[in-house]
């Protein structure tokens, strides 16, 4: 997760736009959102927005709503006080719409309107403009063209710089019929031979389309829980309202008179404007994160999703392994020693060019095998789904060979009538319920040996597998090997559970069987068989090398086409989250110092005993309403760099998490703003004076 | 504070706890349909009832629209018959004394005083109602009221419980109500009525006894089926009394040991609910944390209310009273209490009657020290120090969904409570009801004490006229009925004002909650993992608290700032009378 937490190195141009370029546009931005149309869609900044304007009306004129002590220059403090408070909100939702906004600009300048060929029988074409294009279509492009939509390849074969919209900038073969690579990007550019593709979007529904709506945060539709969180603290609003418009009459009733201005602010005070005005921003900087994660999440629902699973399922291959097998141990049959094996083993693999034979070579020169010389010329010897061995014919006549092991062993037998050992079954089965793949290495009739193949897990994946069981999350590993490989790997990875010889269907399975049992489930998939599995799930990543129908099934799309990126978007949820309800704790746990500072201070002229509630010793009731007031709008510019960030997020139990929490932000909430309201009451108050 | 009140808070805390454990099992017995002792007895005269309303409709399977309907259906007939019997009471039999009929409005407040379990009285009984009326209309509802509070939290807890193939259905709303009755609230009456008829208090169809003095001349006493009212008011947290000085009257609250029975029988079906809360969601040591912080809350607020008063005032210690306990004398502040109770029994009831909105009183409140006095208040304001039997754990579980919507978001998790997502539809619900309450008195106190009708009524001025209007509306809006007294609520604005509030501060928060139920019953269960927020432990009990504390007592912090509070620091500065009321 850290590198998540941490910002990921972007990879297009927009990530390396500059702070500064940012903090600008912001700026300009933030004023533009003292719209009213802007401002009623966050209920709590915009009572704040109309209250501005009342006190403004009292800055003109302080008796408008009747007798009152107050100058107009309080009034106008207050009015200031206000402004930058509503400001500070906009700029803070700006700032991380900022981010998106610039690549959606430069997504933009990738759309420009291109041309397409397309396809009117089988050997003419007309052109037209790419936005003419609809589903069904076919379409032809060439070397140095821009691909005009989405596509699904039906013939040829080029090489395709992606970089527009992964970040990537190696280019990537694609060809037809194969499940990855099968399709193109609107938006992306073909660099060498040619491509007949079928149009698979309508404009407006591309890809990029999808894109440019997905990082522009102004569009952003709010998600459930953040509409949740929006009306609670609507609602506190409303009865902090109810509050202080109540409170006029009842100190009239004691015959103290409350200025306007100074009731505005204490409601203001009261209110949870930090998180009012941050709410926004949280939600925009989580997608965002995932988005320089180079993870397109289809909403923020789905991000949020992403921190509730409770169960992941993961593809052994790719996702917890390397993916190619590599060559691990030598196991001698009797008769033979260790070198021997290496040494046959070196001459079986000397002319195979495969990943697997290259890691044999290699173990077996780490073992001490030596090429001999009186091998060569030797004749290499391919692997075939019919002989399922591959080997050498060496000069001296000899035949080495190495392959599955009931081949070899029928090898012998029908080439050399020698009957395998006995105890080559048991070598291979010692191998096999290490995790390894056996491989049976014979000379002629003689079998020397078994190598073991084993995939090799990816660095780190244990540790992130324990953190994830540290939160909670179920691990589940999906493979086609059969049971005791897969049981051997989901040990050494320390996944909770696998599932072995696993076909296509079974992950829908494993995934419906998990929701039933009120879990919320993530996968990723690429191929079009997993596209009713990442339907299914809660959370559903897909790679940006997979097929159509995977991705449009799917709620995120990895651009990296990276499946262990899974984890990191499971983080990246929490910490959204995690932020949010924060934040959320802290602004209400500010309201008792707040309380502490305004009601002595709007009652202890009128009522002398109250002023022992005046804790904080401020120095007039004056200095008091604005110290608060004002501790109120900068706690917001402050908390900017944490809403965007995120807040520091570890992998740890639920218990254990909350407690941090509440201590940090329940307990700092309580704290600060009594330090935070004195300090700026003894820079304020001599002003005053 | 002397050991002795020390220890009869503490002794009297444990007597009620020790009774609340069984007593939570055995309701959660009676709801689940498990077998109790008193199946062979009750179980035909059940069937009897079930047959009056109707077999099917007491089979059926009702979601939250259908109980929500039949609780406010069967709710507002009984208010009907109430308001018909109050307003024809003069034609009506068992007026040995020949009281007219009650007028309109009064009618109304009381109708819907009672039903609500509110049992604000802007009357006084004993000069007011028929014997026929106090029994029919006020002792009657005393019985359906606690039945409606206690099984809306039923349904409430059957949606949070584990049973998964029941749906959206939360029950029956009719065979609750029976149940309940019959099983919960008439039996104990049986058993102690004859109990309070051996300590003194009356059960009788005579109106009047006629007493000739020692020093000649004659007095009047008036009297009535009384014991039995004080059973079914204490133990369904009525509160309303036979008598205008209710349980400071002595044949309502004749010694001290009628004083602890009905103390004790304020506090049980309160307590016991949050037990049968455990045991029907199936998470016990959750129900321990909800016991322990309202416990936590009651214990301080029986320290600080029997402490104020014990201390005394400064203005009879200016005025040369020795204030001390001992030598006999119980110090302290003993104006408006009865001395067979003295300041110990006399605040640890009133605490007691405010925490578990029963509202009923056996000493003055308007003579309270301005902390003591306070204490009601803030308990009022709360809503769920225990709270009225049923709604008041449905309050605490309002602010406990707010926690968990807080805490779980800091968990990194989309809230949940008992395995049920809490999402847009519950927050925004559950913002409703919090809602309600504070916007239900403060807006008719600020009213109240700006219109010349409103301030009329008013015994005092300055803070503590404040503290009456504050205390009589917090008192209609959390269906508690104490009075502060000093506040003379039978005019046209305030049984009006008063009446709706009392509604209000009722149905809406119950709609409310019932609605939560309904769609929290619909939700499928999600697996509880490490990730997943623990409610069932201290530290989450602890943010619980904050979150009542801040989300719920805050908000009334200004209002208590201009009454008690102001009161408090005016008689500590000034000593002097002049002080508390300008």
């Amino acid at each position: 997760m850290s590198e998540a937490a941490a910002g990921a190195p972007g990879h297009t141009e927009v990530h390396r736009k500059g702070t500064r370029e940012l903090i600008a546009q912001a700026i300009v931005d933030s004023f533009q959102k003292f719209h009213p149309a802007v401002q009623i869609r966050n209920p709590v900044m915009f009572i704040v927005w109309l209250s501005m304007f009342v006190t403004l009306a009292l800055t003109f004129d302080p008796r408008l709503f009747g007798k009152t002590d107050v100058t107009a220059a309080y009034n106008g403090f207050v009015t200031a006080i206000l402004f930058f408070t509503v400001w500070f909100a906009n700029f803070a939702e700006a700032l991380a719409e900022g981010r998106g906004k610039a690549q959606a600009d430069s997504l933009r300048q990738t759309k420009t309107d291109v041309t397409a060929r397309r396809i009117v029988n089988d050997d003419t074409f007309e052109v037209v403009m790419a936005g003419a294009l609809r589903k069904g279509d076919r379409v032809r492009v060439e070397r140095g063209e821009i691909i005009p939509t989405d596509g699904e390849i039906l013939e040829g074969i080029a090489s395709v710089d992606e970089s527009a919209i992964t970040g990537e900038s190696a280019p990537v073969l694609k060809e037809p019929g194969t499940d990855m690579f099968s399709t193109v990007t609107g938006g992306t550019r073909i660099l060498s031979d040619w491509l007949v593709f079928r149009v698979s979007a309508d404009p407006g529904h591309t890809f990029l389309d999808r894109m440019i709506h997905l990082v522009e945060g102004a569009r952003r539709q709010k998600t459930p829980n953040e509409i949740a969180l929006t009306v609670l603290l609507a609602v506190l609003s409303l009865i902090f309202v109810v509050v202080v418009a109540t409170l006029k009459p009842l100190a009239a009733f004691l015959h103290i008179n409350l200025d306007v201005a100074t009731l505005i602010a204490l409601l203001v005070a009261l209110m949870p404007t930090t998180i009012g005005a941050l709410l926004s921003a949280i939600g925009i900087a989580g997608i965002d994160r995932a988005t320089r994660f180079n993870v397109l999440a289809m909403s923020g629902r789905a991000v949020e999703a992403a921190g509730d699973v409770q169960t992941l399922i993961l593809d052994k291959t790719g996702t917890i392994t390397m993916g190619n097998r590599q060559a691990t141990e030598f196991v001698p049959l009797p008769g033979h020693n260790e070198s021997d094996v290496a040494s046959i083993a070196l001459a079986a693999s000397w002319y195979d060019t495969t990943p697997e034979g290259r890691s044999i070579v290699a173990l077996a020169v780490a073992r001490g095998a030596k090429h001999d010389p009186a091998w060569e010329p030797g004749q290499g010897v391919e692997f075939t789904a019919e002989t399922r061995m591959s080997g050498t014919d060496l000069a001296d006549g000899r035949k080495a060979r190495k392959g599955a092991v009931a081949a070899v062993a029928r090898y012998v037998q029908e080439g050399f009538k020698t009957t395998a050992p006995a105890e080559l079954k048991g070598a291979a089965e010692l191998v096999a319920r290490k995790g390894a793949t056996p491989l049976a290495l014979a000379i002629d009739g003689d079998l020397v040996g078994v190598i073991g193949l084993s995939d090799v897990l990816k660095p780190g994946m244990r540790e992130r597998f324990a953190h994830m069981r540290s939160l909670g999350i179920k691990t589940v590993m999906v493979t086609g090997d059969n049971p005791i490989t897969a049981r051997v790997i989901a040990e050494q990875a320390g996944v909770d559970d696998f599932v072995a010889e696993a076909k296509p269907e079974d992950k829908i399975r494993v995934i419906r069987s998990e929701q039933a049992r009120g879990r919320l489930v993530a996968m990723t998939g690429d191929g079009t068989n997993d596209a009713p599995a990442l339907a299914q799930a809660d959370v559903g990543l897909a790679m940006h090398s997979g097929t159509v129908p995977a991705k449009e099934a799917a709620n995120m799309i990895d651009l990296d086409s990276d499946p262990t990126k899974l984890i990191d978007v499971v983080a990246i949820g929490k910490q959204l989250l995690i932020t949010r309800g924060a934040l959320t704790t802290f602004s209400i746990a500010n309201d008792v110092a707040k309380y502490f500072a305004m009601l002595p201070a709007m009652f202890m002229l009128a009522l002398p005993g109250v002023s022992a509630l005046n804790v904080m010793h401020l120095a007039t009731p004056e200095s008091a309403v604005l110290s608060a007031l004002i501790f109120n709008a900068i706690i917001i510019p402050i908390l900017i760099p944490l809403a965007l960030r995120g807040v520091r997020f570890q992998p740890t139990t639920a218990n254990h998490m909350l407690a941090r929490n509440v201590l940090l932000y329940g307990l700092g909430g309580l704290i600060v703003p009594f330090i935070g309201i004195k300090v700026i009451d003894l820079l304020l108050s001599p002003f005053l004076r | 504070m002397s050991p002795a009140a020390f220890w009869q808070i503490v002794l009297e805390l444990l007597v009620a706890g020790a009774i609340s454990v069984p007593f939570g099992h055995y309701l959660a017995r009676v709801f689940q349909d498990q077998k109790t002792l008193l199946d062979p007895v009750l179980d035909p005269v059940d069937g009897l009832i079930y047959r009056l309303i109707g077999r099917d409709v007491v089979k059926q399977a009702m979601d939250w629209k259908g109980y929500a309907a039949g609780m406010l259906l069967t709710n507002l007939l009984m208010g009907l018959l109430i308001y018909g019997i109050l307003s024809w009471q003069g034609h009506l039999p068992w007026n040995p004394l020949h009281f007219p009929d009650v007028n309109p409005l009064l009618a109304f407040n009381t109708a819907a005083s009672f039903i609500t379990n509110t049992n604000w009285q802007n009357y006084g009984g004993e000069s007011t109602l028929s014997l026929f009326s106090q029994m029919a209309a006020i002792t009657f509802p005393m019985f359906t009221s606690a039945a409606t509070g206690v099984v809306v939290a039923i349904a409430f807890f059957r949606a949070l419980g584990p049973a998964r193939d029941k749906g959206r259905n939360l029950g029956n709303f009719y065979r609750d109500f029976v149940r309940v009755l019959t099983r919960v609230f008439l039996l104990p009456c049986l058993f102690i009525t004859p109990i309070l008829v051996w300590t003194g208090s009356p059960e009788t169809l005579t109106g009047m006894v006629t007493a000739h003095l020692i020093q000649g001349g004659t007095q009047h006493i008036p009297m009535g089926p009384v014991a039995d009212l004080e059973v079914i008011k204490h133990l369904g947290t009525n509160g309303g009394g036979f008598f205008n000085a209710n349980s400071a009257h002595p044949f309502e609250n004749p010694t001290p040991l009628s004083n602890l029975i009905e103390t004790l029988l304020m506090m049980v079906t309160p307590m016991a609910l949050v037990i049968t809360f455990g045991r029907m969601v199936g998470n016990r040591k959750l129900a321990r944390v909800m016991y322990g912080v309202m416990a936590s809350m009651l214990v301080v607020a029986m320290f600080v209310a029997v402490g104020a008063e014990q201390r005394g005032t400064p203005l009879l210690a200016h005025a040369g009273l020795m204030q001390h306990a001992g030598g006999g004398q119980m110090g302290g502040n003993m104006v408006g209490k009865e001395v067979r109770f003295g300041i110990t029994q006399s605040a640890i009831f009133d605490t007691v009657s405010t925490a578990f909105t029963t509202g009923s009183v056996n000493s003055a409140l308007d003579s309270y020290t301005p902390l003591g006095g306070m204490v009601s208040l803030v308990q009022m304001m709360l809503n769920c120090v225990f709270g009225g039997k049923g709604v008041g754990t449905l309050n605490f579980l309002m602010y406990g969904l707010f926690a968990v919507f807080i805490a779980g978001l800091m968990v990194g998790r989309t809230p949940e409570f008992l395995g049920k997502k809490i999402e847009k539809r519950e927050i925004v619900l559950a913002s409703l009801a919090l809602l309600v309450h504070p916007l239900i008195i403060l807006i008719p106190t600020a009213w109240s004490l700006v219109s010349p009708y409103g301030v009329s009524s008013l015994g005092n001025s300055g803070s503590h006229g404040l503290s009456e209007v504050l205390y009589a509306f917090t008192s209609a809006a959390a269906n508690n009925g104490s009075a502060f007294a000093g506040l003379n609520g039978n005019t046209p604005w305030y049984n009006v004002s008063l009446g709706l509030v009392i509604l209000f501060g009722r149905y809406a928060s119950i709609i409310f909650m019932l609605a939560i139920a309904g769609s929290l019953a619909a939700k499928p269960p999600v697996q509880e993992t490490i990730g997943t927020l623990k409610t069932d432990t201290a530290l989450f009990g602890g943010f619980w608290f904050a979150t009542i504390i801040v989300v719920g007592a805050l908000t009334f912090l200004p209002g208590l700032v201009l009454g008690p509070i102001a009161e408090y620091f005016a008689l500590y500065a000034h000593h002097t009378l002049s002080g508390v009321g300008r």
